[in-house]
């Protein structure tokens, strides 16, 4: 398994988090241990079983197309760290839209 | 300072029910009541440290209007004035909501959830937030950016998590009842640890509208309290179909109050859970079980032994599911619409920015299991990790039918040990995990499970909760069984066991 | 940039197409909450809890948008799932408030389906991948660049109103045999689609304003080969034009990079409307993986196959028994429908018959007049700014005189410009012609007298001279008066 502080650290870049490298040194036995206990799963003959994704089998669960109120602009802007020209203010983004 | 055992005449040490009939005979106010609580915050939360926020304005004037529409002759809930603490978890428009992480503090959102919107339209009055692990992950509440909460059975002990502010309260008489929530235990385990009640609903049962996100195939709220007719009420108030909530279930929510008001297990058919004992067991808690088991069987219940042999996948399985969905949930506290922002000089991008702020605000369990989370989805792991724990909860939730179909209910430890020292564990997260052992299969499988006390170990003088699982929308079959080991144990002790409530200050 | 001219590229190279189309539904409502999607509002006052993603938040689907989702599915014929589920599409971006997109990953809910396309009177059979249903996202604005453009901005600034809409997205299976028609097939079938969309009702399908989206896959291998080469995919392509100037161009510049033995990099590049040119968005290291899985707060959908038949039966009639329907009705020979085809002016030809106008008149204004306004402003034809019930009146108002054809492009010029209708761009700008027979008497009798000459002709016999009588007349009436008539009075008045 060996999950190595390069392995969690491109995962914590996958992640957005910044880590500090003594973090990287602290976490990366934790996880490779946490995971080594986690993989037990794979003991578990299990090809022919549907996975779960929902506890109950509830389906088609809708709503009709009508309008609700929106909440007021000013209380959403006045949450965040910046707001210009009624917008949500961000830093600069490098990366291009998916 | 002593954490001051209240007299059994004073306000604070009534039940729920007592004070809403009091309240409504006029024989009490909702704001003497109100006041008589937020008293007690005052004199013993410094210590405790159940609370993140204490609503004192709003409470006092909710109290105050319930008072009017009473005099007025209005129709008014069941449990109109009594007031409660929320997990700091749902929100609660105009109080902060912290989860209990830097990345949210000071945050005020603009919605009520759904289950503080039923308890304020049932006429109850919101003391304040409380205390929990960080993001609900954890079972001590050290987890906490704010500062662990203390067992007020020995404040040097954790008292239990991830809700371990809710039910702290509650033991220590600062809120008669409490909102927690319960992802792998987290309502189940505290109440476990701190002598009193704590139900998880069947998954659906109450909305998920305002509960932040931790595993949303998991989370349930659920009512905190220290009785189980109490508890029941609560839950009777909270839960039902909520349009907001797509996995909520459209049906009536199960005759809980009669269940609890019944308390007779004679005829039913109760399995002990073989998987769910043995090695790992503090010799205590198993001891106050089997007493229990035998109680019940005195009460008229058949007692049988079932076996559900993927339980012990339970864990793992568990392990892989919440990270995974956790990863995906906490992804949204970027720093671009609310919350904490760290690093914005003008320069650094907003990846940058991200990747500091939530470096900053969110804690190491946190940091764990995005980590992990990130990793079981990732491509070429999905299959063997995220995909297998899906399958592995199949065959759990297969476990439990078969289980079902030989028994009215299943029964167990809701936890292998008594509360540890606060530090003891926080550095060994597997050790961690293992005090959710008992709870989680419940959670994987969506069933109805609850915690009640029944005694205390007697190794440590420590409270041990029995569990008691039922099948989904089979919730009232949960409180039938713990109104039985209440009104029985409760007879043999002469009172509830919270009367055993030590001052504070004694270490063990 | 270099490229290969096209003719030298397609001798080399056999082109593959992958098109993959946004629609954006018009439902009232959000795809997961109750804020409205109606377009140019506010910025941030059509955002909820929902659809800003706030903490404690949860979807709830809009029926309406599953309904329109199967439709879709049955107008491509494509099998529609029994059984399906949303799910998560997990990535970082700030217009995109979860920072995880709920759509549809390995269940979509219409799949294995075709189309059929014409062009030049060839019928090419388009596979339909899938189609499935996610959520759209914010917009962002980015300040301080020199171009709005995302490099080299200071920051951003992010609207969420459109956070949420319905989108549907529609994959075709890999598009082969196109050959040197490749764009022109891929604009075929944007603009089939577009049509079908409008047909279907289910999408206001303006480009212009994004409610329908194309992005362009394009890749290459030598003629007479199999394996498909590497591929681009091509943004920003925002008009029936763009795409199939955005293929053409993709096509030449991978002919010359493959040509100058290089490899095609797989990547997204952007198209520039006004250079003609796509560039390199930027590049990753790796692909992103978005780690897929199930949408945990949504349940399953499964459609009852009761339901989808009695969608079925909502459906429009289909393109292609459309086109062999209107090209019957109008009468067209062969050539003129394929030039109605290629120009996109189907459906505006229609709905100018319904308006009243009768086919000819309408594939005449839409394939002269408009399409020459569309080419020389770089749009396509809907956007030029004239209806088809405005292009139906300015023809009622030929037939019944009141302006003749040359009049006729000034009213168009004035609808264009704003001016108002037909009728209020005629009476602003004094259009009408002249019927007043004095005021044409008087003007052909100063015709007659200023030129002696050309009476002697005509007198003599040279009808065809009276044109110039006529055409001093026009000028004389600026245009507005009704040609026939002049000459009935000039040759009247000569005898």
């Amino acid at each position: 398994m060996a999950l190595t502080a390069e392995d969690v650290a491109s995962l914590a870049r996958l992640a957005r988090i910044e880590l500090t490298d003594a973090e990287l040194e602290i976490l990366a036995p934790q996880l490779d241990v946490i995971l080594e206990s986690v993989a037990r799963v794979s003991e578990v003959a299990a090809q022919d079983i549907p996975p779960t994704s929902h506890a109950l089998p509830l389906t088609n669960v809708f709503r009709e197309d009508e309008l609700r109120p929106s909440l007021p602009r000013e209380q959403l802007l006045a949450a965040a760290p910046a707001a210009e020209q009624m917008r949500f203010r961000v830093p600069r983004i490098l990366g291009e839209e998916a | 300072m002593t954490l001051r055992q209240p007299e059994a005449s004073e306000i604070i040490r009534q039940t729920a029910v007592d004070l809403a009939v009091k309240i409504k005979s006029r024989e009490l106010s909702a704001v003497e009541v109100t006041r008589a609580h937020l008293d007690r915050i005052d004199e013993i939360d410094g210590e405790i440290h159940a609370f993140l926020y204490v609503d004192q304005e709003r409470a006092l004037a909710s109290a105050s209007r319930v008072d009017a529409k009473i005099t007025a002759g209005e129709a008014v809930g069941p449990l109109a004035g009594v007031p409660l603490a929320l997990k700091d978890i749902l929100t609660y428009a105009g109080a902060p909501t912290t989860c209990g992480s830097k990345i949210l503090e000071g945050w005020l959102p603009p919605y009520d959830a759904t289950v503080t919107r039923r308890l304020l339209d049932h006429d109850m009055v919101i003391l304040g937030k409380t205390n929990l692990d960080e993001f609900a992950m954890g079972s001590s509440t050290e987890n906490s950016a704010f500062g662990p909460t203390r067992n007020p059975w020995d404040t040097s002990r954790i008292p239990g998590g991830s809700g371990g502010g809710s039910s702290a309260a509650v033991a220590a008489y600062e809120a008669p009842l409490a909102i927690g929530t319960d992802t792998g235990g987290s309502i189940r385990q505290p109440a476990a640890v701190t002598g009193t009640v704590g139900v998880k609903p069947t998954y659906g049962g109450s909305s998920r509208y305002g509960l932040v996100a931790l595993a949303s195939s998991l989370d349930q709220p659920g009512p905190c309290a220290r009785t189980v007719l109490d508890a029941a009420l609560l839950h009777q108030i909270i839960a039902g179909h909520d349009p907001c909530d797509s996995t909520s279930i459209d049906q009536p929510v199960p005759d809980v109050v009669r269940a609890a008001r019944s308390a007779d297990v004679s005829g039913m058919k109760i399995g002990v859970v073989r998987e769910l004992g043995g090695e790992g067991y503090a010799p205590g808690v198993e001891q106050r079980f089997g007493e229990a088991v035998e109680l019940l069987a005195s009460l008229g219940a058949e007692i049988i032994e079932v076996s559900c042999p993927h339980f012990v996948y339970a864990l793992p399985a568990y392990y892989l599911i919440l990270p995974a969905e956790c990863s995906s949930n906490l992804a949204k506290f970027d720093a671009m619409r609310y919350g904490l922002r760290v690093g914005d000089d003008g320069v650094a991008s907003a990846e940058q920015v991200m990747a500091m702020t939530r470096e900053a605000g969110f804690g190491a369990e946190v940091k764990r299991r995005i980590i992990i989370g990130t990793y079981a989805l990732s491509s070429g792991y999905y299959e063997a990790y995220y995909g297998q724990a899906q399958k592995v909860r199949t065959l759990i939730s297969r476990d439990f039918d078969n289980a079902f179909s030989q028994a009215d209910v299943l029964i167990s430890p809701s936890t292998p040990i008594t509360a540890f020292k606060i530090g003891e564990k926080v550095n060994d997260p597997l050790a961690m995990y293992m005090n959710d052992l008992c709870t989680i299969p419940s959670n994987l499988a969506g069933n109805a499970s609850g915690s009640f006390p029944v005694g205390l170990a007697a190794e440590d003088g420590l409270p041990v909760g029995l569990q008691v699982m039922a099948p989904p929308l089979a919730d009232d079959r949960v409180y039938r069984v713990g109104a039985a080991l209440e009104a029985a144990l409760e007879s043999a002790w002469g009172g509830p066991l919270l009367d055993r409530l030590p001052e504070l200050g004694s270490v063990r | 940039m270099t490229v290969l001219p096209y003719e030298e590229a397609l001798a080399a190279y056999d082109p593959v197409l992958g098109l993959e189309v946004h629609v954006e539904l018009n439902t009232v409502s959000k795809m997961f909450c109750g804020c409205s999607t109606a377009f140019g509002a506010e910025p941030n006052t059509q955002v909820c809890a929902v659809c800003l993603g706030l903490p404690g938040s949860l979807p709830v689907l809009n029926a309406k948008a599953v309904e329109s989702a199967i439709r879709i599915g049955l107008a491509l014929n494509c099998t529609i799932a029994e059984w399906c589920r949303f799910a998560r599409k997990n990535y970082f971006y700030p217009d995109m408030p979860k920072n995880y997109q709920i759509s549809q990953y390995d269940e979509p809910i219409a799949y294995d389906g075709w189309t059929e396309v014409v062009l030049d009177e060839q019928v090419y059979r388009i596979g339909i991948e899938r189609a499935h249903m996610e959520e759209d996202t914010g917009k962002s604005l980015h300040v301080g660049g020199l171009t709005g453009r995302i490099h080299g901005a200071d920051y951003s600034l992010l609207d969420y109103n459109r956070s949420g809409v319905p989108l549907i997205e529609i994959v075709t299976k890999p598009i082969e045999g196109t050959g040197a028609k490749a764009p022109q097939v891929a604009r075929a079938y944007v603009t089939m689609l577009r049509d079908l969309l409008q047909a279907l009702g289910v999408s206001d399908v303006r480009m212009e304003q994004g409610s329908l989206r194309c992005d362009a896959n394009v890749s290459l291998r030598p003629v007479g080969t199999s394996p498909f080469g590497t591929r681009t995919e091509t943004k920003n392509v925002n008009s029936l034009r763009s795409v199939e100037r955005a293929v053409r161009y993709e096509i030449t510049r991978q002919a010359a990079v493959l040509t100058g033995s290089g490899r095609v990099i797989q990547e997204t590049r952007h198209w520039h409307e006004d250079s003609g040119i796509t560039t390199p968005g930027r590049s990753k290291e790796t692909a992103e993986d978005y780690r897929y899985f199930p949408e945990p707060d949504l349940v399953p959908i499964a459609p009852s196959r009761e339901w989808v038949e009695e969608l079925r039966a909502t459906l429009p009639e289909p393109p292609a028994a459309k086109l062999n329907r209107v090209s019957a009705e109008w009468g067209f020979t062969d050539l003129e429908m394929r030039d109605v085809i290629s120009a996109g002016a189907v459906n505006a030809i229609e709905a100018t018959v319904a308006a009243g106008a009768s086919p000819q008149s309408a594939r005449k204004w839409w394939l002269t007049e408009i399409a020459r306004r569309a080419n020389e402003a770089g749009v396509d034809l809907e956007n030029v700014g004239v209806t088809p019930q405005q292009v139906a009146e300015i023809q009622a108002l030929v037939e019944n005189g009141t302006i003749n054809d040359k009049l006729a492009r000034q009213v168009f010029e004035g609808v264009i410009a704003g001016e108002g209708s037909p009728a209020e761009v005629v009476a602003a700008r004094g259009l009408a012609i002249v019927s007043d027979e004095g005021a044409l008497a008087a003007a052909v009798d100063e015709a007659i007298n200023a030129n002696p000459d050309v009476v002697d002709k005509i007198k003599s016999g040279k009808v065809q001279a009276a044109g110039a009588l006529i055409g001093s007349v026009m000028k004389q009436m600026r245009g507005q008066a009704d040609a026939a008539r002049v000459r009935e009075m000039i040759l009247e008045k000569i005898g």
